[in-house]
């Protein structure tokens, strides 16, 4: 009994760390219908920058804001210009495509310009343990879960609660009434590109001292975070989440219980039983096809 | 009842969403020209090349049936299939596996159609029920897990061992192990299906894929079959990768799971695009770039992949449509070119 209770809480905090990949994703659906296959790159990219910034001698904090400002730049702005804007009038398929060559292009360029080594990544708990009624946990587990839930929750009552994240929300909804209001459009879907360039630094910053910094550690990251993403409801921010911390949590049971070597089908059985009985995800509403 | 949807995009800013509508397979009076010069470099070229060279072309030919496969399911029905190669890995192992028991070539390759066409339907039903972007993540889902099996299933398929020492088939006696002689058999094969994939385009199933692709709702108002049709995409499609994947096997005469991953299904997806998504010859093109930019991106070693992503994301910057979408455009910017000088004549004119 504790050992599953063991799994399940490190599992929760794995899935919540999915769930940030998860939410800027499907946020980026959402506000401008930019499907990114490059997401898990953009989690190993701001890993490197801050392992770099960190050689320059910057504390964990500072280098994780300089990441961030870095990577609302790049990853935000010069994704939605570069790739983003000039595609979209074209459909699903080029940009698919695109940013599936994008992924390659990190990936490899990170492998070939820095290395394929894997390097360790300060972590920002401490190395403790503590015992809940018999169940050990790690300080990491419940520090990854507290900041990662608080993450995705800020994200959401951003969205709910400010005029700006309200306007956001309008944009995604219906863009030419958002128009007609006076809503300056283009802002806010740039907004969502920095939100969710911003998200995968602290999902970076979470994963890594597990993972390790390396060049395809975005590669099953990526696709999970699709996965929990869809399992929660595609068009529901809360769905992130919760999508993100089945996934996990399956996982680790799977791990456990059926065979290690099957851990990574895992997403995929959840994600095809739930879109079988229910499309839109388990959070998500109904949208009517419109003719 | 129609099939629920999955929760679609908002418009993106600019309106427009599809592009435009691509033709069915037509005769224009420069094909059988193109063609003819085709088949006379692919019959005459392979003898006055080294082993070497005669591989590539082979392998090249094997791509190029296993994306025709492809072209069928996402360029002409419209469904966004990223796992090709796993149809492919299936269809390579299956004539690998019964090859090894003693069974014949000739047995193995009707298997490995029948499988993979059985798989392609049960594959197809997630389909029906989600959208593009889903069926997307679905399909890459099922590569994934076929891969491990083929990884983890060591009684079966080897595990990362592989399976070696796959024998050339023969026909009628000649044994095809010389790669000059297997080429030829590649050639046949991709021929046949070629043909056989011109004639159902043209048929009027082809114009019910086509109207799948274009609009499903309106397709099936004018009472097109749409679940069987998808269905049917789906399990044609992965027919000709299964084919593909019968003549790979004794091509490189060791498998082993990792040419039947994910990144080989991202693969041929990008050779159906670059090639031309719904452009008949497309898959000719696109395997061609697939298979030759590697060899052509020798120089940069390391930095190849980067390359090659970077060129990805390049062409389809500047040609979403794939590059047989050209003449297409040319046309287009000539008439803009006509109109625009028409326009400025006008004012003229209405001065006189």
């Amino acid at each position: 009994m504790t050992d599953l209770l063991q799994l399940v809480f490190s599992g929760m905090a794995t899935g919540s760390i999915y769930a940030l990949a998860a939410l800027g994703f499907t946020l980026l659906w959402q506000a401008s219908g930019t499907v990114n296959f490059a997401q898990g790159e953009f989690v190993m990219l701001p890993a490197f920058a801050m392992l770099a910034f960190g050689n320059l001698g910057l504390p964990l904090p500072l280098a994780f804001l300089a990441t961030c400002v870095l990577a609302i730049g790049v990853l935000g702005w010069g994704f939605k210009r570069g790739i983003a804007d000039p595609l979209l009038k074209f459909g699903l398929m080029p940009i698919v495509v695109a940013t599936i060559g994008l992924a390659i292009a990190l990936r490899n360029g990170v492998r070939a310009g820095i290395s394929a080594q894997a390097f360790p990544f300060p972590s920002l708990f401490a190395d403790k343990l503590f015992t809940l009624g018999g169940v050990t946990v790690s300080l990491a587990d419940v520090g990854t879960l507290a900041i990662a839930v608080a993450l995705v929750l800020g994200t959401q009552a951003f969205l709910a609660r400010t005029v700006t994240g309200r306007a956001m929300q309008a944009v995604a909804q219906n863009t030419e009434s958002a128009t007609v209001l006076g809503i300056d459009v283009p802002r806010m879907v740039f907004y969502t590109f920095a939100i969710n360039a911003v998200l995968a630094c602290a999902a970076a910053l979470l994963v890594t001292p597990t993972y390790l910094a390396k060049f395809d550690m975005g590669e099953s990251l990526g696709t999970k975070a699709f996965f929990a993403a869809i399992i929660g409801g595609f068009n529901n921010s809360r769905g992130a989440l919760l999508g993100g911390v089945i996934v996990g949590v399956g996982e680790n049971l799977a791990a456990a219980y059926i065979s290690p070597a099957y851990k990574d089908a895992v997403a995929l059985v959840l994600f095809m039983g739930v879109i079988l009985f229910k499309p839109q995800g388990l959070l998500g509403k109904r949208v009517e096809r419109k003719v | 009842m129609t099939p629920p949807e999955a929760p679609s995009a908002p418009p993106p800013q600019g309106g427009a969403t599809s592009g435009p509508a691509k033709p069915v397979p037509q005769w224009h009076a420069s094909k059988p020209v193109i063609l003819a010069v085709l088949t006379l470099v692919l019959l005459a070229v392979p003898p006055f090349l080294k082993n070497y060279g005669i591989y590539l072309f082979t392998y090249w030919l094997v791509f190029v049936i296993a994306t025709m496969g492809l072209n069928l399911t996402v360029g002409y029905a419209g469904q966004k299939s990223l796992g090709h190669a796993a149809f492919f890995g299936i269809g390579a192992y299956t004539v690998a596996i019964l090859m090894k028991a003693g069974v014949s070539f000739w047995l193995g390759l009707p298997a490995a159609m029948a499988l993979c066409f059985a798989i392609g339907l049960a594959i197809g039903f997630p389909a029906l029920r989600v959208q593009a972007l889903y069926l997307a993540f679905a399909t890459l889902g099922f590569n994934t897990a076929v891969w491990l099996v083929l990884r983890n299933e060591e009684w079966l398929t080897g595990g990362t061992f592989g399976i070696n020492n796959i024998a050339r088939p023969s026909l009628f006696g000649l044994v095809l192990d010389k790669p000059l002689a297997f080429y030829y058999f590649t050639l046949g094969v991709a021929i046949l299906l070629a043909w056989w994939l011109w004639r159902l385009l043209a048929s009027p199933w082809g114009k019910a894929f086509t109207a799948l692709r274009d609009n499903p709702i309106r397709a099936e108002s004018l009472g097109i079959d749409t679940r069987a049709y998808t269905l049917l995409s789906f399990a044609i499609g992965a027919v000709y990768a299964g084919v593909a994947g019968a003549l790979f096997a004794p091509l490189v005469e060791f498998i082993e799971p990792a040419p039947f991953g994910v990144s080989t299904s991202i693969m041929m997806y990008l050779m159906v695009v670059v090639g031309g998504a719904g452009y008949f010859f497309g898959p000719l093109l696109g395997a061609a770039v697939g298979v030759l930019l590697p060899e052509w991106l020798r120089f940069a070693q390391g930095w190849y992949l980067f390359v090659f992503g970077v060129a990805v994301v390049a062409l389809m910057l500047w040609l979403p449509d794939g590059l047989l979408s050209i003449p297409e455009r040319l046309r287009a910017r000539r008439l803009a070119k006509a109109a625009r000088a028409a326009a400025l004549a006008e004012p003229v004119e209405a001065q006189a």
